[in-house]
């Protein structure tokens, strides 16, 4: 089989048949009967449809430089048996003259300078160069009969010849190789501005991510990661963080209670029921964070929603001051919000921390500087607040068997939600429950 | 809090402006939210005199053709629509040119047939007042041609001030005034004090000066609350025959009750402009001047004040607590059934206020009233928020006393009240003075002088101590025989030796290092050093503390779960499905539409005592119906093609423990305690459930897509068993929601951790989703616990020879699962088989009524050699001849 034919089609040839290759074939429990078409396997290397590679008019450059290797080897001193098996009768030994060899070349060369494809080039090296009737294979057979002394001689003129043809050959090869390619990359464009995503990627949500970045900066420091339960007990949620019985928090306007009233269960409202089991179940010093679920009694509606997110940091070891909380403060605020950005602490109050503060930062969209307001992000305040922070009040650590006069401690937290909302723009805190993909898929898989 | 800045000058008059002082304020932890300015923009208003009126008759209405005169000797025109004034009244004119609030320009103009040149002015037109009434008359003794903004000081600003629910004090110009001077270290007169001298026509003197001071002294407390209790009926008898008879039942609930009564209030009194101004700045509607006085008082200097018309009070006072099936008809006229935990002030007929939260209709001041008992109390801050929030009846009075009101406050309150009804109302003041004492004795804090620096991360001398606590208030000493201990804490001494007195300083010897403080009677919030530190460093200003890090031991990072949990949202995320967070409460209904029976756990649902909607009253028992509200909310708004996901705790009642008692929090619970809490909670499991409807392959030009099918659902839990490294097993089931003959059971090391499959057509129903809609859901705590008690993966040995490939179609019984099949080959092609693969499922004519034809293909290999075709050929023969055994597959040929 010629090779230019045999590269025909680079799905036959490239691929091997598995069977081919396996460790002896059996073709008899191959495949199923003939009725049900028999299950085909689906393979990758099956053409696709629109391809270039369904055109099997076109031979695969690849594929047909593989095959070349397989071409009787022409050079004189490897004689292959067949050559020796040449029928007699049938040499000339005049064919090895200087003016036949010379006369071969020309009409060969010509031939094939003027070969319009690679099929008819294929052709003509068969008829001038390869082939068992080629002019010069014939020549050949003839060399034997040649008394000695003139072989040498004749073997020259002879390699010499083949030489100049398959020279003609291969320049003439380049030339419709080159062709081809032009043709059929220029054939095989697609338009590769068509959409391709069959299988679009979702996206995590934007609090998840937050508060996973969030974490991120914390883990990176030394913090660990510190969860509790939801639906929690009183205990936890407000007795330990010294909210007593009568605090307004408590107030059902504010909190959601399990049923029944006095089962002292309720809805966390905030992730620091988390502080006060970590503080009684880890050995000090404790650095974590408290990412997690919140629930307030709020319907959902533009500015409320009765579930978010919260991320609470609590740090007790010994010497911690606030010098220390401003400084992590700042850590945490050029996270959300890009560095640069100056941060304050305002006196505040919070029942489980004293002293107290709220944590403002800068506004990144003006930067209070009035020459940038109207500001949407801060109001023009200049300052956005975050979240409230403090030193852990020492009704809590005592509650959770911390001496106090030894350990000192400080916590901060935050709204998921509202940070979200400022640093991706968003105006509804509803967008963050409702679930619509439009909103959801803005934000990627959030990495 | 509204403070109206020239309130608050009077107390420190040399306060910067009022951004200045905001600024300032919210340095010390006051949060202002607003500053507004008022009457800034008057211009051109002046007094004139009205000189003639002469009436202009059309066919709409009648107005006046008034001459004002405005000048020495200057008259202008004006017509005027109101009739409420006279020849001779002083009036506010605005003239040509002059601008009102709003930036309204006046002009001359022709009307009525005349040129009005300018506009006799009311009070609201002046936005002073919301009083549209009729034109402002000013005294008959206002100087003509005066201008009127500068006449009425209506230049002002007003600070909307956010006070911390600590901070009582911080409702009231003294609180506020005292935080000013501090951050300014401006002198400071306290207007308590001012308000303590006599009445002038009082006539009392001697009396007056029994009023204890700010920091009055416990002996004197408990000489007073022995008369109260011993007198009843006739309480006060022993300190002042005059005194209004008062019995304090209740002395924890009411530690101070002063009583003052004024006779011959002028019913026709009106509060002067500048009050009337300063109450409406305020944000209070002025109504009477007695009603003004109390509330001038309130906002002034803290105390709220009941005025009781004395004529209607019948007998002694006693303040007590309700009792059963009393009631009384509040001042806004709502009639409340009384709790006995209520504190009533009650007089012969029964209750007559809710003490500290609202007084009743039958001793409400009228215009007729003429003689009025001033009540100036201390109410217990829970007693006066649990009445409060029993009755939902917030009010200005409650509010203080929720928050703590000042219990040395009440007789110079009540004395500055006395005081502004007989200047304002011409009434005299009973030389009476019923107060009942039974303040307890103050606190004394022994305050190391280390702690400010431990807490604040920065030195703070000790002079900077005293001063700041000084500047609260505080009386301070180095010990308890102390000389003075320098300018402004002198007097201090004295309050800490009376301190110190009755808790009886048992050799509570201070050392060197600490101070001894008295927090001001104002400031109930201050019990512990950690207060005091907080006082010290936000005077200093929290910018002036360092900015550091701790320094941290080394962490441990996410732990792997975490890891775990985080990369299944991730894996989901890139196969496709849309994180959501839904809220998760939902309906009675929500088992029924699921299809669950009673005795399924995820019908053991945990109730909201108090939902935000009734028909959400309850947690969620499983993520699904949360996540169905998404996908049907997207569905109506065009989003048909959903694959969303949500991972979250679900909650399950479970058989419930008997409530255990709270521990207490002056020590650390042990560990029985924190279990029998624990013990009490309901099943909160972690859950990821993805709902799929629509295609999951769009249509596009590359064709019509893929509709999202039960196998997607199974995908998706797939996708998070790989995630997590746990490998899934399969099998059908038949539970609810899901579609009895396309359920997937999943389940991980012999635990069943989920479903997968298509809906119920009978759930699709109910829900209103889309036909064929599919769900997961697994339970993502067990499965990450199996992924974590998984030992390190063993790496498999590699083969580097071919392998033999071996293709075999087997008919069996439609009802055979697969995995029953390939679990069988598997077994039988024994460890040659590298991989198995189901290539072509078929049904139909040819291979017979309920059979299957499955066409695998195995891939046979070894580590060690190259198979023969006899080997392989025998690995798949026993593969075959196994199926046939356990499955009665047979070869298809
Ligand atoms: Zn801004």
């Amino acid at each position: 089989m010629p090779p230019s034919t045999q590269s025909a089609d680079p799905h036959r040839s490239d691929v091997p048949d598995p069977s081919a290759a396996s460790a002896g074939g059996d073709p008899s429990s191959r495949r199923t009967g003939p009725e049900h078409a028999g299950p085909v396997r689906p393979s990758a290397d099956r053409p696709e449809p629109g391809s270039a590679a369904s055109n099997s008019a076109v031979p695969d450059r690849a594929a047909s430089e593989r095959t070349e290797p397989d071409r009787p080897d022409p050079r004189p001193g490897s004689q292959r048996p067949s050559s020796q098996r040449g029928d007699p009768a049938s040499v000339d030994p005049g064919a090895l003259g200087p003016d036949r060899l010379e006369q071969v070349r020309l009409q060969a060369s010509a031939a094939i300078a003027t070969a319009g494809d690679l099929d008819e080039l294929a052709a003509l090296r068969t008829l001038h160069l390869d082939g068992r009737g080629a002019p010069l294979a014939l020549a050949r057979r003839a060399l034997g009969a040649l008394p000695p002394p003139e072989r040498a001689e004749a073997g020259r003129r002879h390699n010499a010849a083949t030489a100049a043809i398959r020279a003609a050959y291969e320049a003439r090869l380049a030339e419709l190789t080159a062709e081809r390619d032009a043709r059929v990359l220029v054939e095989e464009r697609v338009d590769v501005t068509l959409p391709g995503t069959r299988r679009p990627l979702g996206a995590r949500h934007p609090l998840s991510a937050l508060s996973d970045h969030l974490v991120d900066v914390f883990v990176a420091m030394g913090y660990e990661v510190a969860e509790g339960p939801e639906a929690e007990h009183d205990w936890f949620n407000f007795e330990a963080l010294n909210l007593g019985p009568d605090h307004p928090a408590r107030s059902s306007h504010d909190t959601l209670y399990v049923d029944p009233v006095g089962s002292g269960l309720l809805l966390r409202t905030h992730t620091s029921p988390v502080q006060i089991r970590t503080l009684l179940s880890r050995p000090l010093p404790v650095y974590v964070v408290c990412p997690g679920r919140t629930y307030r009694n709020d319907a959902v509606d533009a500015t409320h929603s009765p579930v978010f997110g919260q991320l609470e940091g609590l740090a007790v070891d010994e010497g911690i001051t606030m010098a220390d909380l401003r400084g992590t403060l700042e850590v945490f605020a050029q996270a959300l919000f890009g560095s640069g950005l100056a941060t304050r602490l305002r006196p505040s109050y919070f029942p489980f921390t004293e002293p107290s503060a709220e944590l403002d930062v800068a506004c990144f969209a003006c930067r209070g500087e009035p020459a940038r307001q109207p500001c949407r992000v801060c109001s023009d305040e200049g300052w956005i607040e975050v979240g409230g922070c403090g030193m852990v009040d020492p009704n809590v650590l005592v509650a959770c068997g911390v001496d106090p006069a030894r350990y000192s401690g400080f916590a901060f937290g935050m709204g998921l939600e509202r940070a979200a909302m400022i640093r991706h723009d968003v105006h509804e805190i509803r967008d963050f429950v409702d679930g619509d993909v439009r909103f959801g898929l803005s934000f990627g898989t959030g990495n | 809090m509204k403070i109206v800045m020239s309130w608050l000058r009077e107390a420190v008059p040399a306060l910067p402006p009022a951004k200045a002082v905001a600024d300032a304020l919210i340095r010390a932890g006051f949060e202002v939210e607003a500053v507004e300015p008022v009457g800034h923009d008057l211009a051109g208003v002046v007094v004139g005199e009205v000189v003639s009126i002469e009436i202009v008759r059309t066919k709409k209405k009648d107005v006046r053709w008034v001459q004002v005169r405005v000048a020495e000797a200057a008259t202008r025109g004006v017509i005027c629509g109101a009739f409420n004034f006279a020849v001779g009244d002083r009036v506010a004119v605005a003239l040509p040119g002059a601008v009102l609030p709003g930036g309204f320009t006046i002009t001359a103009r022709r009307t009525y047939g005349q040129l009005s040149e300018g506009m006799i002015c009311s009070a609201s037109e002046l936005g002073i007042g919301d009083d549209h009434g009729g034109i402002l008359v000013l005294p008959p003794d206002t100087p003509v041609g005066t201008d009127v903004a500068e006449l009425l000081d209506l230049a002002d600003d007003v600070l909307d001030i956010a006070v911390t629910p600590d901070r009582g004090y911080g409702l009231s110009v003294r609180g506020i005034a005292r935080e000013a001077a501090a951050a300014f270290g401006l002198p400071f007169d306290d207007p308590a004090e001012a308000a303590s001298v006599p009445v002038p026509a009082g006539r009392g003197d001697d009396r007056e000066r029994a009023v204890p001071e700010q920091t009055a002294s416990g002996q004197t407390a408990s000489g007073q609350a022995g008369a109260g209790q011993t007198g009843a009926g006739q309480t006060g008898a022993g300190q002042d025959a005059a005194g209004y008879p008062v019995v304090v039942e209740d002395t924890a609930a009411c530690s101070r009750y002063v009583a003052r009564v004024v006779t011959g209030v002028r019913p026709d009194a009106v509060t002067p402009l500048r009050l009337a101004r300063r109450l409406a700045l305020s944000g209070m509607r002025p109504i009477s001047v007695p009603v003004d006085v109390t509330n001038l008082i309130m906002l002034g200097l803290g105390q709220p004040l009941h005025a009781f018309d004395r004529a209607k009070l019948s007998g002694p006072i006693v303040v007590r607590r309700a009792r059963e099936g009393e009631r009384l008809v509040t001042l806004d006229g709502v009639k409340r059934e009384l709790d006995p935990e209520d504190l009533v002030i009650a007089d012969g007929s029964g209750p007559v206020a809710l003490a500290g939260v609202m007084g009743g209709a039958s001793t409400e001041i009228s215009a007729d009233t003429t003689e009025i008992l001033i009540e100036a109390a201390h109410f217990d801050p829970v007693a006066v928020a649990r009445t409060a929030r029993r009755h939902q009846l917030g009010s200005e009075a409650s509010r203080r006393f929720e928050r703590g009101v000042d219990p040395a406050l009440a007789p110079a309150a009540a004395h500055a009240a006395l005081r502004l009804l007989t200047e304002l109302a011409g009434a005299t003041a009973e030389a009476g003075v019923t107060d009942i004492d039974h303040r307890p004795a103050p606190r004394l804090i022994t305050f190391p002088l280390a702690e400010t620096a431990r807490l604040g991360g920065r030195p703070y001398p000790a002079e900077i101590v005293r001063r700041r606590l000084a500047e609260v208030g505080c009386a301070v000493a180095d010990t308890i025989t102390g000389a003075g201990t320098g300018d402004g804490v002198g007097d201090g001494t004295e309050a800490i030796a009376d301190a110190v007195a009755p808790a009886g300083a048992d050799g509570d010897s201070v050392g060197d290092g600490a101070l001894l403080v008295v927090p001001p009677s104002w400031r109930p919030d201050l019990t512990r050093p950690a207060d005091l530190v907080e006082e010290v460093i936000r005077l200093e200003g929290y910018d002036t503390i360092p900015v550091t890090l701790p320094r941290l031991p080394a962490g441990r990072g996410l732990t792997r779960g975490q890891r775990i949990r985080r990369a299944v949202g991730t894996a989901l995320a890139h196969q496709g499905y849309v994180e959501v967070l839904t809220v998760p409460f939902v309906g009675d209904d929500t088992p029924d539409r699921l299809g669950l029976t009673s005795d399924d756990t995820r019908a053991a649902v945990v109730r909201i005592a108090n939902p935000i909607a009734e028909d959400a009253a309850n947690l969620r028992t499983t993520l699904l119906p949360g996540l169905f509200a998404a996908a049907i909310r997207n569905i109506g708004r065009g989003q048909a093609d959903l694959a969303l996901f949500e991972t979250g705790l679900v909650f399950r009642a479970t058989a419930t423990a008997a409530t255990p008692p709270t521990p207490a929090v002056d020590r650390r619970p042990d560990d029985a305690e924190i279990a029998a809490l624990n013990a009490v909670l309901p099943e909160q499991p972690r859950l990821v459930a993805v709902v799929l409807t629509g295609r999951r392959e769009p249509a596009g030009w590359w064709g019509p897509g893929q509709p999202a099918t039960w196998q997607d659902a199974i995908d998706a839990a797939h996708t998070v068993a790989a995630a997590t490294g746990v490998d899934l097993t399969v099998t059908a089931d038949a539970l609810t929601p899901w579609h009895p003959g396309r359920c997937a059971r999943l389940s991980a090391d012999g635990q069943v951790v989920g479903y997968a499959g298509e809906l119920h057509p009978r759930v699709i129903a109910a829900y209103g989703l889309p036909a064929r809609a599919c769900a997961m859901e697994l339970d993502l705590d067990t499965v990450i616990e199996i992924a974590l008690a998984r030992p390190p993966v063993t790496a498999p040995a590699v083969s580097t020879y071919p392998p033999a490939d071996r293709d075999i179609a087997l008919v069996v019984e439609a009802g055979v699962p697969v995995a029953r099949v390939t679990e069988a080959l598997r077994r039988g092609a024994g460890d040659l088989l590298e991989a198995l693969t189901l290539f072509d499922v078929y049904e139909g004519s040819q291979i017979g009524e309920g059979k299957r034809s499955l066409a695998f293909g195995l891939r046979l290999r070894a580590v060690d050699r190259t198979l023969t075709a006899q080997e392989a050929n025998a690995a798949r023969d026993v593969a075959i001849a196994e199926a046939t055994r356990l499955t009665g597959a047979v070869l298809r040929t």
